[in-house]
C-alpha cells in the first residue's frame, strides 16, 4: 500500500486485510519524520491516541465486526478543533499547553467512524489569515515549493495531504480557509453549507461564517469524509435539522449531461492571474464536453463582499475571542499579587495574541462602537442580504456556480505578510459563498502556464445541495485525470527524504 | 469618511483589554485608517430597504428538554485552568486595591 494512494483506496485494503490499521499509521508517521521538518504542517502528533485507535480496530477488523467505510484510514485534524486531552493551540500562543476537557462534536464522530487521528495541523492564529504566516508556531511551506505559502487558514491540512503526510484533513472555512489552501497545494477542500456540520468545539472565530469541513486528494474521499461528520448536532445551535445529501453517490456518478452551470461574470478579470483564468477556462470547458450547459450571470453585490466580510468577521471575533481572559483557560502573564484582574487580562492578551488578531479585534470593535454601528456592521449585514439575493437569483437560472478558488497562485512567503489589504484579496472569490451560508467546493484544474503550480475550481451549490457540487466535482476530476494521464500531484517537486 | 486618530484606537485597545506599546498604536492607527478606508464602501449600497442578514440559515426557537444531563467533573473543567484553588477558578483581585 503507498501512502499516494488514495483514501478509498487504504479502505479497501484494509478491509481486505492486505495492510493493517497500525501499519497504515505507522507508513504516515514515517513520512511525517520524513518531510514535515521541510513542511510544518503537524503543530503536534498524538502517536500513542492514533496508535491506540488503530490497534482498536484492527482487533475489531480480526474479529469480524462490521466497521464503517473509513475504519482505520488516518486523518490530519486542524488545530482549531478541540480533542479530548490532546494540545490544542489554534496557532496561538494564548493557548500553549492547553488540552481540551471534552471532544468538539466533529472530533466525536471521527472517532466513532474508526478514523485515526495522526496529529493537529497548524493554521493562521485562530483562523486568521489567507496563508498559516500568521501562526504563533512559524509557517507551514507548500509542498509545491517550500518558499510559497500552503494557503490559509488551513495551510497545515492542505500542506499535509499534499506531501502526503494523510490522505484525509479536517479544514474549517470561515472566508475560505478550506478551499483557498486546497486550490494552491492541488488537492480537494469542502466547506459544507452552514450548519451541515457541527460547530460545537470548534473554537470559534466568526460563529455566522465558521464552517468545519473535509479535505482529501480525492473527490471520492473528500465526499467519504463529508459523510462521516455531517448532520444534525442537538449541541450546536445553528445545527440545521436535514438530512445529509448523498455526496458519496453524487461523487460516482460522474454525469452531468444536462446540468446547467453558470459562471459568475464578477468573479473573474481585473486581479485574477492569466494563468489562472486560462486553466479555469479549460476545465469549464471540459464541462461543456460533458454535456453541461454553461450560462453566464451576473451577480453585481459581490464587488462589496470582501467589504463586508471585514466588518462582519472581525466584528464577530471582537466577541467571540474576549473568551481569552487569561482566567479559566490559557496563559495567564503577569499575575505577580501586585496586579487587578483587568491589568492581568491586558497584559496577557497583548502577549497572547498576534498582530492579525489584534488587528482584527480593534476593527470589530470600532464596527460595533456606538456611532459606527449603523455605518459599519449595519451596513455590512445588509450587503450580506444582497449577496443572498444575488446568488438566489443566480441560481433560477443554474444547478451549481463556478469560478476559480483563488485570483492567484501560492505566493511567496512574506511576500504580502506586511500589507493586509492585499493578504485580504485572496479571498476575493470564497467570501460570497460564506456570506450566504451556501456550499463551496475547490478542486484542482492545472498548473498555471507562467508558474507551474496548481490552480482552484470553485463550485458553488444551493443550500443543503451539497451533493451538486459532489457530483459536477467527480465528474471534472474524472475527466482531468484522463487528460493528463497521472494524478495532479505526481507532477510536483519530490520531497527531499520523501518516501 | 471620519478619520480615526490614534487616541481613538488606544481607547478601542482599552475597550478590547489589549495592553498595546506607542509602537503598537502607531502602527495599527495607521493600518486601521487604510482598512476603514476600504471597507466603507458597504454604505455605497447599504440603502435603508435593505433588511440586514445575521445569520445565513435563519433557525427559530432551538430548545432543549429541560434535562440535568452529564456535564464535565470540576477536576475536568479546572484542568486548563491557570490557577484554581479548593474547586474554584483563582483570579487575581477584580475589586479595589486590598487595603
Amino acid at each position: 500500500m503507498s501512502i499516494r494512494s488514495s483514501a478509498a483506496e487504504m479502505a479497501e485494503a484494509l478491509t481486505k486485510k492486505e495492510i493493517s490499521a497500525v501499519e497504515l499509521a505507522n507508513q504516515h508517521y514515517a513520512q511525517i519524520e520524513a518531510v514535515d521538518k521541510d513542511v510544518h504542517a503537524f503543530l503536534h502528533l498524538d502517536k500513542a491516541g492514533a496508535l491506540a485507535q488503530a490497534e482498536s480496530i484492527d482487533k475489531k477488523r480480526a474479529a469480524g465486526e462490521k466497521l464503517p467505510p473509513l475504519a482505520g484510514v488516518p486523518l490530519a485534524l486542524k488545530d482549531v478543533l478541540v480533542q479530548k486531552g490532546v494540545p490544542t493551540t489554534c496557532g496561538s500562543k494564548m493557548l500553549e499547553g492547553w488540552r481540551p476537557p471534552y471532544d468538539a462534536t466533529v472530533v466525536t464522530k471521527l472517532k466513532d467512524a474508526g478514523i485515526v487521528i495522526l496529529g493537529k495541523t497548524n493554521m493562521d492564529e485562530f483562523a486568521m489569515g489567507s496563508s498559516t504566516e500568521n501562526s504563533a508556531y512559524g509557517p507551514t511551506h507548500n509542498p509545491w515549493d517550500l518558499t510559497r505559502i500552503p494557503g490559509g487558514s488551513g495551510g497545515g491540512s492542505a500542506a499535509a495531504l499534499a506531501a502526503f503526510e494523510a490522505p484525509l484533513a479536517i479544514g474549517t472555512d470561515t472566508g475560505g480557509s478550506i478551499r483557498q489552501p486546497a486550490a494552491v497545494t492541488a488537492t480537494v477542500g469542502v466547506k459544507p453549507t452552514y450548519g451541515g456540520v457541527s460547530r460545537y468545539g470548534l473554537v470559534a472565530f466568526s460563529s455566522s461564517l465558521d464552517q468545519a469541513g473535509p479535505c482529501a486528494r480525492t473527490v471520492l474521499d473528500t465526499a467519504m469524509l463529508h459523510q462521516s461528520i455531517a448532520g444534525f448536532d442537538p449541541k450546536d445551535s445553528t445545527s440545521i435539522n436535514h438530512a445529509v445529501p448523498d455526496v458519496v453517490a453524487a461523487a460516482k456518478k460522474k454525469d452531468v449531461k444536462g446540468l446547467k452551470i453558470g459562471i459568475v461574470k464578477q468573479l473573474s478579470g481585473a486581479g485574477y492571474q492569466k494563468g489562472v483564468e486560462n486553466k479555469f477556462n479549460d476545465a469549464v470547458a471540459e464541462l461543456v464536453k460533458l454535456g453541461a450547459e454553461i450560462v453566464e450571470v451576473s451577480c453585481p453585490n459581490f464587488e462589496y463582499a470582501l467589504a463586508a466580510y471585514y466588518l462582519i468577521a472581525p466584528s464577530e471575533c471582537s466577541s467571540n475571542l474576549a473568551r481569552f481572559d487569561s482566567m479559566r483557560f490559557g496563559i495567564r502573564i503577569g499575575d505577580d499579587g501586585s496586579k487587578g484582574a483587568e491589568e492581568v487580562m491586558n497584559l496577557t492578551r497583548q502577549v497572547g495574541f498576534g498582530r492579525e488578531v489584534k488587528r482584527r479585534i480593534i476593527l470589530g470593535t470600532y464596527a460595533l462602537s456606538s456611532g459606527y454601528y449603523d455605518a459599519y456592521y449595519g451596513s455590512a449585514q445588509k450587503v450580506r442580504t444582497l449577496i443572498k439575493r444575488d446568488f438566489d437569483a443566480a441560481f433560477e437560472k443554474c444547478d451549481v456556480l463556478v469560478s476559480p478558488t483563488a485570483p492567484t497562485t501560492a505566493f511567496k512567503i512574506g511576500e504580502k505578510s506586511e500589507d493586509p489589504l492585499a493578504m485580504y484579496l485572496n479571498d476575493i472569490a470564497t467570501i460570497p459563498v460564506n456570506l450566504a451560508g451556501i456550499g463551496g467546493m475547490s478542486l484542482p484544474c492545472g498548473l498555471a502556464d507562467e508558474d507551474n503550480l496548481p490552480v482552484g475550481f470553485q463550485i458553488m451549490s444551493p443550500a443543503m445541495k451539497d451533493d451538486r457540487m459532489y457530483l459536477v466535482g467527480g465528474a471534472l476530476e474524472a475527466a482531468l485525470l484522463s487528460k493528463w494521464g497521472k494524478p495532479i500531484l505526481d507532477f510536483a517537486p519530490r520531497l527531499a527524504g520523501s518516501k | 469618511m471620519s478619520a480615526i486618530s490614534r487616541e481613538e484606537v488606544a481607547n478601542l485597545a482599552r475597550l478590547a483589554r489589549i495592553e498595546m506599546s506607542d509602537a503598537e498604536l502607531d502602527h495599527l492607527s495607521g493600518e486601521m485608517q487604510v482598512i476603514l478606508g476600504a471597507v466603507a464602501r458597504v454604505q455605497e449600497v447599504a440603502s435603508a430597504d435593505v433588511p440586514p442578514t445575521s445569520h445565513p440559515i435563519p433557525v427559530n426557537n432551538v430548545v432543549r428538554e429541560d434535562a440535568v444531563i452529564p456535564s464535565l467533573s470540576p477536576t475536568d473543567a479546572l484542568s486548563g485552568a491557570p490557577a484554581s484553588s479548593e474547586q474554584r477558578f483563582k483570579v487575581p483581585q477584580i475589586l479595589g486595591e486590598a487595603e
